[in-house]
């Protein structure tokens, strides 16, 4: 993550930073600069950005990523019927070309804003927070942000939200877990969609599925959700209606939350109370249209 | 996949911290990427020279340590190697497991050339 709070620092890599302070030398009389950045720093701290300003408006951002086809807009008409009159929802759309998406979205009366990422494999930081510029969050409980169909990418990239949910349909094959780790790992919910084809898919097994989650040591909650008849996203709800009302807590004491699981770990802020000394200019490479500041504190679960 | 976008943001990084040094040429970089980081060595290596030519690092070594995977067991405490989708623990086989190295995607360290500050100074 980001240098100030000294995230990157493991008890691996430690050693490395104590000392003096000076340049090194290597034998041939280079310098030797000790960094120990996230390759994504610039990424992450913009993700630390959109969080704060989700934060501020009291809305739970939660990224979607599945493959192409999974049902992650099915997903989301489904969730805006069954949730309308209760929460305000906003949707964010990634998907390399058309406003297709968009407009299925617009025509359940919610707010969305597409992003065309042209060639791009994922959504980051930057395309997120140029989106949140045409997107009014006043007042809204939660926003989805659908990410670009893809079990590769997407997983490494930090947008600023709460929490990310993983689709696995059941047409994909139940060891999708075991062939994308990195994708699973990352989930805090994985929702194995379509299940209405489970009759007529019987080598698809859900508790196969599971165990290969749990294979890649996912504590992740495992649900079986579909669109198609009464009833079928009756976990899915029960898991959005938990987390908006967790987060509304941690923010009522001043904290928020991250993902789990996200690249260059979560896991490293909370074993360190005292950032280490900066070790050289921290430039903050975004417009610095906002003021803000990493914020102490935060809760990782 | 998008191995090329993170060489970009690598390079931002280089050249900030070289020009903090006054460095006027980056000689060695070195990365530490593990496996879950879902970032592959080999394509990083490929989109390096694109992404560097015409910057202060466009010569450099790029090295790239892999990280090993290993974890954490809680139930019996054990430290032990795993493969990337089976992050199991080696000793009692326990799933409940904190990944304490393979998720790398670090910039560890760079070597530079940095104009010689006696000379400068007078």
């Amino acid at each position: 993550m980001c240098e100030t709070c000294g995230c990157n620092i493991t008890p691996g890599n430690e050693h490395l930073v104590r000392g003096d302070g000076k340049l090194a030398r290597t034998q041939d009389g280079r310098a030797a600069v000790t960094v120990l950045e996230s390759l994504l720093s610039e990424n992450d701290h913009q993700a630390a950005h959109n969080r704060e300003h989700f934060d501020h408006l009291g809305t739970l951002a939660l990224n979607l990523m599945s493959s192409p086809g999974a049902g992650k807009t099915s997903l989301l008409e489904a969730t805006i019927e069954a949730l309308a009159g209760r929460l305000r929802i906003a949707v964010i759309e990634g998907d390399l070309e058309t406003e297709n998406d968009a407009q299925r979205i617009r025509a359940k009366g919610v707010p969305a804003v597409q992003i065309a990422t042209g060639s791009a494999c994922h959504l980051d930081a930057h395309m997120v927070h140029d989106a949140l510029h045409r997107l009014d969050l006043q007042g809204v409980d939660l926003l989805f942000i659908e990410n670009v169909g893809n079990l590769v990418c997407p997983a490494s990239f930090d947008l600023g939200q709460h929490r990310n949910v993983t689709l696995l349909s059941v047409p994909e094959g139940d060891d999708k877990p075991a062939k994308y780790p990195v994708m699973f790992r990352a989930a805090d919910l994985v929702l194995c969609t379509k299940s209405d084809l489970l009759p007529v898919l019987p080598e698809f097994q859900p508790q196969r599925a599971e165990h290969y989650l749990r294979d890649v040591a996912s504590v992740a909650p495992f649900e079986t959700v579909s669109v198609r008849g009464e009833g079928g996203l009756g976990p899915w709800l029960h898991w959005l209606q938990e987390q908006l009302a967790a987060q509304r807590a941690r923010l009522a004491t001043g904290h928020s939350i991250r993902p789990a699981i996200q690249p260059d770990g979560a896991r490293l802020h909370e074993s360190r109370a005292d950032p280490p000394a900066p070790r050289h200019h921290h430039h903050h490479g975004h417009a610095g249209d906002h003021a803000h500041h990493h914020r102490v504190g935060q809760h990782h679960d | 996949m998008h191995e090329l976008s993170i060489c970009q943001s690598l390079l931002d990084q280089v050249e900030r911290i070289a020009q903090d040094h006054r460095a006027t040429r980056v000689e060695r970089i070195l990365l530490r990427v593990g496996p879950l980081s879902g970032v592959e060595p080999a394509l990083l290596r490929n989109a390096y020279p694109l992404a560097a030519a015409g910057t202060i690092a466009e010569s450099a070594d790029l090295v790239i340590e892999a990280a090993p995977v290993r974890v954490h067991c809680k139930d019996c405490g054990a430290e032990t190697d795993a493969a990337p989708n089976r992050l199991l623990c080696g000793a009692c086989g326990g799933w409940q497991t904190r990944l304490i190295s393979g998720d790398e995607l670090l910039l560890a360290n760079l070597e530079l050339t940095i104009m010689d500050e006696r000379h400068t100074a007078s």
